[in-house]
């Protein structure tokens, strides 16, 4: 067969499997009461009833999400490798700087354990310290499993509020830090054996043919939903037991919006929770039901994603103890107004 | 003899990596010794930026992500 009959070919199938994939998607509510009511025979309105249905509804509706956006977002991070970030980056001002590394920190394909190479590759490439923190902190915490997630369980006005506030937060954070001055708590090393380095090939990812990039997506949904099925599988359960168990307002003196601490505890308790996005999403949604507070919500949420033990050990290679513990404070401290704004304005 | 060095510091990428590089490297035929380099100033000589990375030779050929067999034969062959 020739290459362009080929090539009409694959987008025909793959028309048609979006086809198909927005048609059993329309239908999943349905699908999930008759599933449960008519086919298992549970009561409407009885607690089983409504756990079961909440399960069977939302598993599938959120494997089917993150099946296309973790494929959609694995295409176009192919055009967004950390070499051309970087070369976006260097020499940049400060304020701009770290707008486009919060920005960037979106869509370049980002794994805490790279965390340290490509901390020493922009700050040795002139890359001012406060834009890279800017881009380590929107980069775990802004990520499509929870976009995705938030999307699938609280829908796109808090996908879009959690979306928006994390990059403000990698903004305003990673400007503050650049302001404090803390380059001397940098591990004196990471400056010192450039001078011997060779050059890695230059990968910008503008070479590449789409055959790859599909490629590239393809094995991005392998990786990623291979990894996080099952913490979806199981937040899913654990917010259907709530969902159907535990009684209306029960969260609301706990974690309501009239509990002043609740935001600070929310956070403090984020922090060394190092849950998946995809676990932790579904009991949240499932909290927010019986009365908690969105914005403590919220402020659990981006604590748990976004700052992290493991990632502070991995961090302490190149930084000394004093810029992360500045570090973390800035970002919890974001997380913190964030917390209260929401819980005030909402 | 060819030299293969696989940069990471030990996730389970760089486990599949080395895994496929070996493989292919077999499959090859060639004379070969595999490598792999877990400290990070070394990693870092190479001026790569995500891990892990394949490097055949003191080039650095792939980084950030796993080759297929294929594809590894070819950056290695």
């Amino acid at each position: 067969m020739k290459p362009a009959a080929h090539a009409t070919l694959r987008l025909l199938a793959a028309a048609t499997g979006l086809v198909a994939w927005w048609c059993l998607y329309r239908h999943l509510a349905a699908l999930a009461a008759w599933l449960t009511y008519t086919v298992a025979g549970l009561a409407r309105g009885s607690h089983l009833g409504a756990s079961v249905e909440f399960f069977v509804f939302e598993v599938p509706k959120v494997l089917m999400l993150l099946v296309l956006v973790v494929f959609g977002v694995g295409v176009v991070r192919t055009f967004f490798t950390p070499e051309r970030t970087r070369r976006l980056l260097a020499g940049r001002r400060e304020s701009v700087g770290n707008v486009l590394a919060a920005l960037l920190g979106t869509v370049t394909p980002f794994c805490s354990c790279s965390a340290v190479p490509l901390f020493i590759g922009f700050v040795t490439a002139g890359v001012p310290l406060g834009v890279t923190l800017s881009f380590l902190i929107s980069a775990p915490m802004v990520n499509e499993v929870a976009l995705v997630l938030l999307f699938g369980m609280f829908g796109w006005k808090v996908a879009g509020l959690y979306l928006g506030l994390g990059l403000v937060i990698a903004i305003v954070a990673g400007w503050i830090l650049g302001r404090l001055r803390l380059q001397k708590y940098v591990e004196p090393w990471v400056y010192e054996n450039m001078a011997t380095a060779t050059d890695a090939p230059s990968d910008d990812g503008t070479s590449m043919s789409w055959a790859a990039r599909v490629q590239a997506g393809l094995t991005a949904v392998r990786e990623i939903v291979g990894k996080v099925w099952l913490y979806v599988l199981l937040g899913i359960a654990v917010g259907a037991g709530i969902h159907g168990y535990v009684p209306e307002n029960f969260m609301a003196s706990l974690m309501g919006r009239d509990a002043w601490w609740s935001v600070p505890l929310a956070v403090l308790l984020g922090v060394p929770m190092y849950a998946n996005a995809a676990g932790i999403i579904p009991v949240v949604q499932a909290l927010l039901g019986k009365g908690a507070a969105l914005g403590t919500v919220l402020a659990f949420m981006m604590a748990v994603i976004g700052l992290s033990l493991p990632e502070a050990i991995i961090l302490r290679q190149v930084l000394r103890p004093r810029l992360i513990a500045t570090f973390f404070g800035v970002v919890a401290g974001g997380i913190l107004i964030v917390g209260y704004l929401f819980n005030i304005l909402l | 003899m060819k030299k293969i060095q696989i940069l990471g510091t030990g996730c389970a990428k760089c486990q599949n990596l080395a895994a496929v590089a070996d493989q292919a490297a077999k499959t090859l035929g060639v004379p070969y010794e595999l490598q792999k380099v877990t400290d990070l100033k070394q990693i870092m000589s190479f001026r790569v930026m995500s891990t892990p990375a394949l490097v055949v030779d003191g080039v650095v050929k792939l980084s950030g992500r796993v080759p297929t067999l294929e594809e590894a034969q070819k950056l290695i062959g």
